[in-house]
């Protein structure tokens, strides 16, 4: 039996009348001991008897691969192998890409690709054999530039109606500006691994990934066998933002080397690999044009941008995805070109599109605010669509006012002075800044089973839980509906062998896999309620007690020893058409610029959002923390350097890297607007693992110009672009 | 190479290649995984434990170093069962995915000793004297450990209960 449902509607609120009360509490992570204590196993972990350790080969530079002393190296101590083998890939997949990323290495396509694989019987033998492989590369570099190429347009994301320059002509004020973002990196904890075996015709992988379900057909079509025949298990996953999303190159190079060596063998990414032959988020060139009347309503938008990626890349950084509801403006000019380069492939990171282009778009609001001699906050208040201002739908919900006012009343907006350089203490500018943010709302398909029994229910899928707090949620959502405390709720994730849920990516996991358990578990609430001889809408389940009318009867007893099996399915439906959904909040922040050294501190940041239902208080601040922090490190230290004579990632590691660290963060403070949202699915909830970084970088950047007057467009907001700013 | 650490309190004699770093050893030839590599140049602090009572990276020392050392892991922090520090980890959700969770806490339990002893830090205003569990001491005191999850509110509120309850 399954409960399937396609989300075409609205959903009835049932979860605020549920009497169990967990769901939505912030109660701590099930798993939560297993970490602190060390016995969470991660992918690179539990290693299986006679298992052999391998080392990628990067390419230094582009060009066809000759490995010029294969021999030697098959020499060395302890050295099993050494792959180079066609069905080797050229980087990760694409999230949800569900075949093979480009493969072969024969050639390297960018600096930093992973050509060959060294397998031996222990990692430092391996390592050292890697080191040695000397490489040749010959033939002709692609480009690497991505201003110094011819540019094709990416047609969906296309978008111009009326007359822009027109617009811009007649209006009272404007903003014309081009703002620049560099390749930034998603530097899980984790670095990506891969442990295979065979058996038989069927290989297994413990591998660090984010989506199970399309990883298993990705790996599968790479090594050209059935999917059935794929096992993946990602059990605890440390860290993912995007670069996990697709099968990458160390999964399949240790499935390949363990069919052949017939042992198996364990794969991970050197720190310095991760930052290439996983996915990078897409440097940008963003030109913004805004128009407004003498009220500060926009008259007109523009938001023309380039990005990047390696040939053959269905992917492109989809910066203006906010930009076509956020705000309303009769005459519209959006516009995407892709340049085709040969630099690492880029990807999904964290938030693709708003991360980025939300940021850059808030930033040229505050220039307008600024332009137009008008409050910020004000300024977006007064530019709230009432449907959606390209499709003509409406919203699904709209919380960006009741999110501004109470962030603003909260954070104590309205008690600064407007004129810039107006507050001043010893060498440092004072300074407070803010950003709306929006973050599209998917639905993704997904299933899930629940088992109850007299000891409890266990929930069952291969979604996973990549930090963001799957194994709580999937625990109150089962615990919620058949009235069974966290304690007597097992979740089980991350495994190919149970249904496919949604995967983890797109703030999607805790809607849509969460969904699948609402309905499996409501599967199992309709047939208690017909054991009872009761309509389920009249059944209370609490506490392991079923109540129908005048009768109560523990759950065990209706079970008489028996196991019931509920399924849940869910599929994105008609809703996605109706209406727009997206996730509102917003940023204000407090920095300190220092007049010496042009060095910027952030003293305090707020984040107000509304995401539908909360399932998960402590996890969703967690999230919205983990968002905002990402945003200081957008705004303030987060940019590859690519070398402009091979498009190599000069600073490759988490020394030269600069995410940020326990110092860079102040206090922050997390304030979610209740909503629930019946167009979002049965639980009413919407993702909020990427609205926390969508604009928060602009808050600490609108700050810094209020501060001490410099405006910076090319991020990151680095000293010396400061310095040189304060000095002109 | 032949050498004996002691680990969480337990002798173990190892034959190793001396290439081998401290944090290989324990992950590796003792099985011991609650010691994370999150990039094997002591730039991220998720290998952190503590040698001798001192914390440090240990991906950046050779096991070799370490012959009749004392190593405190993750695993030898819970005594029976988790202590305080681990509880409060968990109460304020100091950790998301929990990969850089063991060298956090590692690393703190170091940090509070380091307190305690007196040890001035950039932040401290003056080089002798007693430092406070202050947001500040602790947030440059615990700079040294990475967490991309970026859990740092969770992480200070964790390190401040339990510092204070210690």
């Amino acid at each position: 039996m399954s409960l399937d449902m396609k989300v075409d509607g609205k959903s009835k609120n049932r979860a605020d009348d549920l009497a169990q009360g967990i769901l939505g509490t912030p109660m701590d992570r099930p798993e939560g001991l297993l970490k602190v204590t060390g016995e969470a196993l991660y992918a690179a972990e539990d290693l299986p008897g006679n298992c052999t350790f391998g080392m990628l080969v990067s390419a230094p530079a582009q060009g066809d691969v000759t490995l010029s002393n294969e021999a030697e190296i098959r020499d060395m101590p302890g050295v099993l192998a050494v792959i180079h083998d066609p069905r080797m890939v050229r980087n990760a997949a694409q999230g949800t890409m569900d075949e093979a990323p480009v493969q072969g290495v024969d050639h390297a396509a960018y600096a930093g690709q992973a050509v060959a694989l060294v397998v031996a019987e222990s990692f430092e033998a391996a390592r050292h054999a890697a080191q040695s492989v000397k490489l040749g590369l010959s033939g002709e570099e692609g480009p690497i530039d991505p201003q110094a190429v011819e540019t094709e347009e990416s047609e969906g994301n296309r978008f111009v109606r009326g007359d822009l320059d027109k617009a811009m002509a007649s209006a009272a004020h404007t903003v014309d500006a081009v703002y620049t973002t560099p390749s930034m990196t998603s530097a899980p904890m984790e670095p990506h691994a891969a442990v295979a075996w065979w058996d038989g015709d069927k290989v297994t992988v413990r591998a660090s990934l984010q989506m199970l379900k399309y990883n298993r057909n990705e790996l599968a079509d790479c090594l050209g066998i059935d999917s059935e025949n794929v096992r993946l298990l990602s059990p605890y996953v440390g860290g993912g933002f995007g670069s996990k999303l697709g099968i990458s190159p160390e999964a399949v190079a240790a499935a390949i080397a363990a069919r052949e060596l017939g042992r198996p063998v364990r794969v991970v990414l050197h720190r310095r690999q991760m930052f290439e032959v996983v996915t990078r988020r897409s440097e940008t060139r963003q030109h913004i044009r805004l128009a407004a009347d003498g009220d500060g309503r926009l008259t007109g938008l523009g938001h023309e941008v380039l990005v990047s990626n390696l040939p053959d890349e269905p992917f492109s950084e989809p910066v203006t995805q906010g930009t076509h509801f956020a705000y309303p403006a009769e005459n519209r000019l959006i516009r995407k070109e892709v340049a085709r380069i040969h630099r690492p492939a880029a990807g999904s990171v964290r938030a693709p599109g708003e991360a980025v282009g939300v940021t850059t778009f808030e930033a040229a609001m505050d220039e307008l605010a600024c332009a137009a001699g008008m409050d910020p906050v004000e300024l977006r208040l007064r530019n709230i669509p009432e449907k959606d201002p390209e499709q003509g739908i409406p919203f699904s919900s709209h919380m960006l006012e009741p999110t501004l006012r109470e962030g603003a009343e909260r954070f104590g907006w309205f008690d600064r002075d407007p004129e810039l350089r107006a507050r001043r203490e010893g060498e440092w500018w004072i300074g407070t800044g803010m950003a709306a943010a929006f973050r599209v709302n998917i639905l993704s398909e997904a299933q899930a089973r629940v088992r109850l029994t007299a000891g409890g229910a266990v929930v069952e899928t291969d979604q996973t839980d990549i930090g963001t707090g799957t194994y709580a949620i999937l625990t109150q959502i089962a615990g919620e509906l058949l009235g069974l405390p966290a304690d007597k709720v097992e979740t089980r994730l991350g495994d190919t062998d149970l249904p496919p849920g949604s995967g983890s990516g797109g703030s999607w996991g805790a809607a849509s896999t969460g969904s699948a358990v609402w309905l499996a578990a409501m599967e199992l609430r309709q047939r208690i309620a017909d054991a009872m001889g009761c309509d389920e809408a009249e059944l209370t389940l609490k506490d392991g007690q079923a109540t129908c009318g005048n009768v109560t009867q523990p759950l065990e007893e209706i079970l008489g020893g028996e196991s019931l099996v509920g399924h849940g399915h869910v599929k994105p439906g008609d809703a996605l058409e109706e209406v727009m959904q997206s996730t509102y909040g917003a940023h204000f922040a407090e920095v300190a610029v220092n007049d010496v050294t042009g060095e910027t501190r952030v003293r305090r940041m707020l984040g107000c959002f509304a995401a539908g239902r909360i399932l998960n208080e402590k996890t969703a601040r967690s999230q919205c923390h983990g968002g905002m922090i990402w945003g200081i490190g957008m705004a303030l230290t987060e940019g590859v350097t690519h070398d402009r004579r091979t498009g190599r990632m000069v600073n490759r590691d988490l020394a030269e890297y600069h995410v940020p660290v326990n110092a860079d963060v102040p206090p922050l403070e997390v304030h979610f607007v209740e909503e629930r949202d019946p167009w979002a699915g049965p639980m009413q909830a919407k993702g909020i693992g990427e609205l926390g970084i969508c604009g928060a970088g602009a808050a600490v950047l609108n700050a810094i110009h209020h501060a001490c007057g410099v405006r910076i467009r090319d991020l990151p907001a680095t000293p010396d672009k400061v310095l040189a700013g304060l000095l002109q | 190479m032949t050498l004996t650490l002691t680990v969480n309190g337990t002798e173990r004699q190892l034959e190793l290649d001396p290439r081998v770093t401290l944090l290989d050893a324990l992950r590796v030839h003792l099985d011991l995984t609650g010691s994370k590599k999150g990039c094997d140049h002591g730039q991220c602090g998720a290998c952190t434990v503590l040698v001798n009572g001192r914390r440090i990276n240990s991906c950046l020392s050779l096991a070799v170093m370490h012959d009749g050392d004392e190593i405190t892991t993750v695993e030898g922090l819970a005594n029976g069962k988790p202590g305080e520090l681990q509880q409060a980890f968990v109460e304020h959700d100091g950790f998301q995915c929990g990969y850089c969770t063991p060298g956090q806490l590692c690393s703190a339990t170091g940090m509070l000793q380091e307190l305690a002893e007196g040890w001035p830090s950039h932040v401290s205003e003056t080089l002798e004297g007693e430092y406070g569990l202050t947001e500040a001491e602790i947030s440059e005191r615990m700079s040294g450990n990475i967490c991309r999850c970026s859990c740092y509110p969770g992480i200070n509120a964790a390190i401040r209960q339990a510092g204070e309850r210690a």
